[in-house]
């Protein structure tokens, strides 16, 4: 019988570069700034690290493909490194790999790290990329924006909303997350923004304006996990434990079976609900202290606060506008600037959300520091709202 | 010594008229179809833009043209034809197909095929292209008639999409558009009386291998020398074999762009002024080897049973054809045609639209347009009903309709192997499930207007829209799914096929 992650594994160190337009560096360069913090955080030596997991999704734009890359960089002894790929996941997915193998017992300390560089196109937003052969023939000529922006559609005609509230309610999570990442010297966008200002921008993909829009920038994130014990050898105290890992992936229901309306994600609804259970809590709205949600378009955080049961259903805007989610709020969601903020680098995302919940869990956040938080909550949505891969990650005090 | 000259009414060695004489009842035109493409480019706004360099042009100022959406082409639109003229009918029955055209986007690759695929149509078809020539349509009509004494059923469409040089009287006159008629065994609703191709190299215009535009002489001399010479010996043999007198036409197709021409052609051949047929230049243009078909479309929308409807074709000599419309026209399901092709209409007032769906501008398409468009032609021809056929899968097991059709079936209460049967999505209606607009992603007409349509009988896809105006779209409009062109590849020439949705 299975008894799930909860406190098996724990955060040992952790490391995150800042996320930008970095010009002047190559990705290699993003990975070795992240892991650095994370070893030295971790208060280990390179070469204690036995396995590592390799998160990159695009990497024909930068560091190609396999897990060489990594151990190319970080000249780590001929360990095992597993390079993975699972769309906006990517980074979450290189964790659920180095914990695992720690649960397993199979390694002491594993590294997860990931990595995009993604401002080598030479124009702006995500890279085209190939969908492979037979998709590319059928699929519509969808960009990232324009997918999620048919959340809004959806979510309109079901719950009987007003294009001008939903704007509204957009326009303030944007606005908000501007607020925090103004706050947090490694994100990449760090000015304050009006709510006027995200109704005016230029549209994206209708209704989706510029503000409603994630940067995109080039970063690296890092993570060292170990068990318990071997953490409380080395010394660590006030330890933050793997609660929950969950993953959902679409089986086609929603594309191509009758059932979905299209407002919602039924991966992360399936996800959360399995990751709650994991982790053993009963009342998300009570129990998580804050959220790291894929905010990669407004629309996307929005109705992700319902899938993951904290708004009820068609009532987000509400929560959003009364500043429930706000740094200030009940509950704060992307108290580190979101990928807002951060930018997008794919592979770095999900362990990028994951260093906040750290520092917050660890009371190093700075000025961004909430009141002695109990469990972070971070989540991904990779793909389209009609076929993605979703996961979940819950992560709190030891023995919480 | 052999000496060139028309054939005289009264000797002409050979023509369809002695076949015709004794081709049965039941065999003649049993359906048509009509396609005209939505957008309706102004020629004011042509005229104005190129009334520096071409002022003359404002004399044909009037009226708009049809034209094709940056997705359409002479396939595409021979495609949607067909699909009118087939409503109702089985397909199974149809023998042979032939696609006519002047502008057939492959010159090897049979493009019938593709029409084929499209429609689904049984394998066990005899197909082929005709082209060369503006009445390469007509003469494929005389061809069908002559399988149809042998038993073949056959689906001729025609499409044309014709490019004319920026400031150039063609670009006033062309239009883009398609017909489609099925000849055969059944209950037809025009018999073919006669039939009479004179055959004259007289070469009014032109267009060389690898040429896009085609090049034409002096309109006086195609006028006196082309239209009144050559047209007349065709009608006045084709009425002969049929024993019909010129006054007894009640329709007369002739497409021709010069002008004042038709109506004097009447009048010298005995034909009635009131049968000469509006050859649709103030609404669409001259659709090219597609344009008699079309006008013989329009005429058989107004036709009563008993009347004559006289086709000419003129091009490298003269086809004529000659139908008597039967009762049966009467019982024919409503279609699309001509008339509702022409009621759906969008004017079109930018000629820089047009001038770049043409590829006649260098448009600074931006970086997002450089992807490679290549396509694997294994991949294509292993999933080609899927594709260019819009075929998914109905489950043997539990009735779900889903596209595409996959080993497993999709209902999460079922999931049974291999269940499905081949389910054309096609001619399904659906509705606007989820929608955006997106400025971000490369379109050749921006914004790219893209969602979920779910079908009424069930199942469903992310589909691009085409057709669309901004601002009416919303969930729930009723849609109806469109044969497009998905992908050109530039670097390789290839043109790639699929479905979209389109408001219905």
């Amino acid at each position: 019988m299975a008894t799930g992650i909860k406190d098996k594994v724990v955060i040992l160190g952790m490391g995150c570069s800042k996320f930008g337009e970095h010009w002047d560096k190559n990705a290699e360069h993003l990975m070795v700034d992240a892991f650095e913090e994370a070893v030295k955080d971790a208060g280990i030596q390179r070469n204690q690290i036995e396995a590592a997991w390799f998160g990159t999704a695009i990497e024909e734009q930068h560091v190609g493909k396999s897990g060489v890359p990594l151990d190319m960089t970080l000249r780590l002894p001929y360990i095992p490194v597993t390079r993975v790929e699972n769309y906006c996941a990517t980074g979450t997915e290189a964790f659920r790999g180095a914990v695992y193998a720690v649960a397993s017992g199979a390694v002491d300390i594993a590294l997860a790290l990931g990595v995009e560089k993604l401002k080598d196109t030479g124009y702006g937003g995500l890279p085209q990329r190939g969908r492979g052969a037979l998709q590319s023939m059928t699929w519509a000529n969808i960009s990232a924006p324009g997918s999620f922006a048919q959340l809004a559609a959806a979510y309109r005609a079901k719950h009987h909303v007003n294009k001008e509230d939903l704007k509204r309610a957009m326009a303030h999570i944007s606005v908000k997350s501007h607020d925090n990442g103004a706050k947090n010297p490694k994100a990449h966008l760090r000015n304050r923004i009006t709510e006027e200002t995200v109704l005016n921008a230029p549209m994206i993909a209708e209704p989706l304006g510029l503000y409603d829009c994630c940067g995109v920038s080039d970063g690296s994130a890092a993570a060292i996990v170990t068990t318990p014990d071997i953490a409380r050898g080395l010394g660590k105290k006030d330890l933050v434990g793997v609660k929950a890992l969950q993953l959902a992936v679409s089986n086609g229901q929603e594309v191509q079976f009758d059932q979905w309306d299209g407002s919602y994600f039924a991966t992360t609804r399936a996800a959360a609900a399995r990751a709650y259970k994991e982790a053993g809590i009963g009342d998300p709205r009570k129990q998580v202290s804050m959220f790291e949600v894929h905010d990669c378009f407004s629309v996307t955080e929005l109705v992700t606060m319902e899938d993951l049961g904290i708004s009820a259903e068609g009532r987000a805007i509400n929560d959003v506008l009364d500043g429930f989610y706000d740094a200030g709020g009940k509950v704060p969601c992307q108290i580190d600037g979101g990928l807002k903020c951060f930018g997008h680098p794919i592979g770095a995302s999900g362990l990028r959300m994951l260093y906040e919940m750290y520092l917050q869990l660890t009371g190093r956040a700075g000025e961004r520091q909430r009141s002695s938080p109990v469990f972070g909550m971070t989540h991904n949505l990779g793909g389209f709202p009609s076929q993605n891969v979703s996961s979940v990650t819950i992560v709190g005090a030891y023995g919480a | 010594m052999f000496k060139p000259g028309l054939s005289k009414s009264s000797g002409a060695p050979f023509h369809h008229g002695i076949l015709i004489r004794t081709m049965a009842k039941d065999i003649g035109l049993l359906s048509f179809g009509a396609y005209i493409p939505r957008a309706r480019l102004q020629r004011k706004v042509i005229a104005d833009a190129n009334a520096w360099f071409a002022p003359a042009l404002k004399g044909l100022a009037r009226g708009e043209r049809a034209m094709a959406n940056w997705d359409e082409d002479a396939v595409t639109m021979a495609v949607e034809a067909a699909r009118d003229c087939l409503g109702g009918i089985e397909r199974a029955s149809v023998g042979a197909l032939t696609l006519a055209s002047t502008t057939h986007p492959f010159d090897d690759r049979q493009n019938a095929a593709i029409v084929a695929t499209a429609l689904n149509l049984n394998p066990a078809l005899r197909s082929m292209d005709v082209g060369g020539s503006l009445r390469a349509a007509t003469s494929a009509l005389g061809a069908a008639f002559d399988a149809a004494v042998g038993g073949t059923m056959t689906l001729l469409a025609a499409g044309e999409h014709r490019l004319a040089k920026a400031a150039s009287t063609q670009e006033m006159q062309y239009g883009d558009g398609a017909a489609a008629l099925l000849v055969g065994r059944g209950q037809p609703v025009a018999r073919l009386l006669a039939a009479h191709t004179e055959t004259v190299d007289f070469v009014h215009q032109f267009r060389g291998r690898d040429r896009a535009h085609d090049y034409a002489w002096e309109e006086r001399w195609i006028r006196d020398e082309g239209y009144m010479k050559i047209v007349p010996a065709a009608v006045a043999a084709a009425l002969k074999a049929a024993g019909v007198e010129p006054g007894a036409v009640d329709h007369f197709c002739m497409p021709c762009t010069l002008a004042r021409v038709t109506p004097a052609l009447a009048k010298r051949m005995g034909i009635a002024d009131t049968a000469v047929r509006d050859n649709l230049a103030a609404v669409c243009g001259d659709t090219g080897a597609a344009h008699p078909l079309v006008m013989l479309a329009a005429a058989l929308e107004d036709a009563k049973p008993g009347q004559r409807i006289l086709v000419a074709a003129f091009g490298e000599g003269c086809d004529a054809l000659l139908f008597e419309v039967t009762d049966a026209i009467k019982g024919l399901a409503a279609r699309r045609g001509v008339k509702g092709s022409l009621a759906r209409r969008k004017e079109e007032t930018q000629y820089q639209r047009f001038l770049a769906f043409n590829d006649h501008i260098n448009l600074e398409r931006g970086m997002r347009a450089e992807t490679d468009k290549g396509t694997p032609l294994t991949v294509l021809y292993r999933n080609r009903d899927m594709i260019e056929g819009l075929v998914g899968g109905r489950c043997q097991k539990c009735g779900t309709f889903q596209y595409p059709r996959a080993r497993y079936c999709v209902n999460p209460e079922c999931n049974a192997l291999d269940s499905q049967d081949p389910q054309p999505f096609s001619d399904l209606s659906g509705k606007v499930m989820t929608y955006t607009a997106d400025v971000l992603t490369y379109c050749p007409d921006p914004p790219a207007y893209y969602g979920m349509i779910q079908f009424d009988q069930g199942g469903r896809m992310m589909a691009d829209f085409a057709d669309i105006d901004g601002g009416k779209l919303e969930v729930g409009l009723p849609m109806r799914m469109m044969f497009r062109i998905k992908e050109v590849d530039p670097s390789r020439g290839f043109v790639r096929y699929f479905w979209k949705a389109a408001p219905a």
